[in-house]
């Protein structure tokens, strides 16, 4: 079926078509949870909660407002957030904010054979250092546009710009 | 074209990532609406993002949509647990223990919606000011523009010609800044009408006797220069200024008869 309808179905809390947008998404929640909060199974747990937080939203999600995806992994940031500003969260000692993605791929000990063949952890090898800045600050941490130029110290048309150099990069590598 | 032109500009990157403001994503949504080439390129954009995302979860997780579905099912069983027990029968003390908890469950859940209420004007404001920083950065960069245009303008150097409108179009008028020192013009073209689709201004320094006019060349992102001052180098002994109307590209000689301003030093 195609997504916007599921998208569709889902708001009037269609369980099937819910469960097709897990299936699609649940794998991306599960990795920008994991990279905030580093400990498997705590994101299982804030995944799970994630979709539920959804679900019970539907009626409030609107596609003018952003994508599905895009809805749903702010959710999912928002929710390892709060998890890790938590008081009983047991990895407060570790400086989470020194962490990026690519340390998770690099260390991968069971790196599958599907995430072989599409040469992430080749991409990632080969990825510049201002690319994986700006990818980590704005798709898995969340960034606005703004706070990501505050961040990195280059102008905001910069963001965009290199931002989707980074991307088509990306694009090249998964095709 | 113009859906090209907003695909180059790495907007559509920055709406999958969710770091535009709302104004801005109704604009791509709008944009998504008009263009299906612009939808494609959102869909592919947000597949190499949840591929991405998506290698970097745990491998061999444990969860399924089962588990999603119990913990549904839980909630609607509790919510309806509650429901149950306020139809039961009771003695009067469970009556006003239900009446306090209903006050105080009614209190406080006027207070949540006010909290969300404040909530949403503490984004919404928060939005706002992003904007105004936003426009405040790119004000002060205008003024600092404008004060180091003040300041050749200003400066005792500085030879003002004024070019006037021509029969072509009478109304234009335009002005030169000529700094002899530095060989620069600050061409200021204000007062001239945007050129037409394919057609481009060419600036011509003149000798008057004979005529012989050489090139400055063309302004060519005359739509885009938003205090629309050119500055221009002009090594040239020049008597007059002229701006014509010519084909993109410009001319070797200028048209005459598409001659919009003219002015002598």
């Amino acid at each position: 079926m195609q997504l916007e309808s599921l998208v569709k179905k889902f708001k009037t809390k269609d369980v099937k078509a819910f469960e097709s947008l897990y299936e699609m998404y649940n794998e991306s929640v599960q990795g920008i949870v994991f990279n905030i909060v580093r400990e498997q199974t705590i994101a299982e747990e804030i995944t799970q909660d994630v979709f539920i937080k959804a679900w019970n939203n539907a009626e409030s999600y609107s596609e003018k407002k952003g994508r599905f995806f895009t809805w749903i992994i702010n959710i999912a940031r928002n929710a390892a957030i709060d998890k890790t500003r938590s008081k009983n969260f047991k990895n407060n000692s570790r400086n989470l904010d020194a962490e990026i993605f690519v340390d998770i791929l690099e260390n991968h000990d069971s790196l599958d054979s599907k995430t072989d063949a599409i040469g992430i952890r080749n991409f990632v090898s080969k990825l510049k250092e201002t690319c994986i800045k700006v990818i980590e600050l704005l798709y898995f941490k969340g960034f606005t546009q703004k706070e990501v130029s505050e961040s990195l110290d280059i102008p905001l048309g910069t963001v965009k710009t290199r931002n989707r150099n980074c991307i088509n990069e990306l694009r090249i590598m998964l095709k | 074209m113009a859906a090209n032109k907003h695909i180059e500009s790495g907007i559509l990157e920055l709406y999958i990532a969710g770091a535009l403001s709302e104004k801005e994503n109704e604009q791509v949504y709008r944009l998504i609406m008009e263009y299906p080439e612009i939808l494609e390129e959102v869909k592919e954009i947000e597949k190499s993002i949840a591929t991405l995302t998506s290698h970097v979860a745990p491998k061999n997780v444990k969860g399924s949509f089962k588990d999603i579905l119990i913990q549904m099912l839980q909630e609607k069983e509790d919510s309806a647990k509650v429901v149950a027990l306020k139809t039961s029968k009771r003695n009067w003390v469970t009556y006003t223990g239900w009446a306090a908890a209903l006050v105080v469950g009614s209190t406080l859940i006027l207070s949540l919606n006010k909290n969300a209420n404040l909530q949403g004007q503490i984004e919404s404001i928060n939005e706002a000011k992003e904007q105004f920083e936003i426009q405040l950065d790119k004000t002060n960069s205008n003024l600092a523009e404008n004060k180091k245009l003040l300041a050749v303008i200003r400066s005792k150097d500085i030879v003002t010609v004024p070019l006037q409108g021509q029969k072509v179009y009478p109304e234009a008028y335009a002005k030169v800044y000529w700094n002899k020192d530095s060989k620069n013009i600050y061409l200021d073209v204000q007062g001239l009408p945007d050129p037409p689709e394919g057609k481009v201004y060419q600036v011509w320094s003149l000798k008057l006797d004979p005529l012989s006019p050489t090139s400055l060349g063309t302004l060519d992102d005359f739509a885009t220069n938003e205090n629309k001052v050119f500055t221009i180098n002009n090594p040239n002994d020049s008597q007059a200024f002229g701006i014509t109307l010519e084909p993109a590209g410009g001319s070797k000689t200028p048209t005459l008869d598409q001659l919009y301003t003219l002015g002598a030093v």
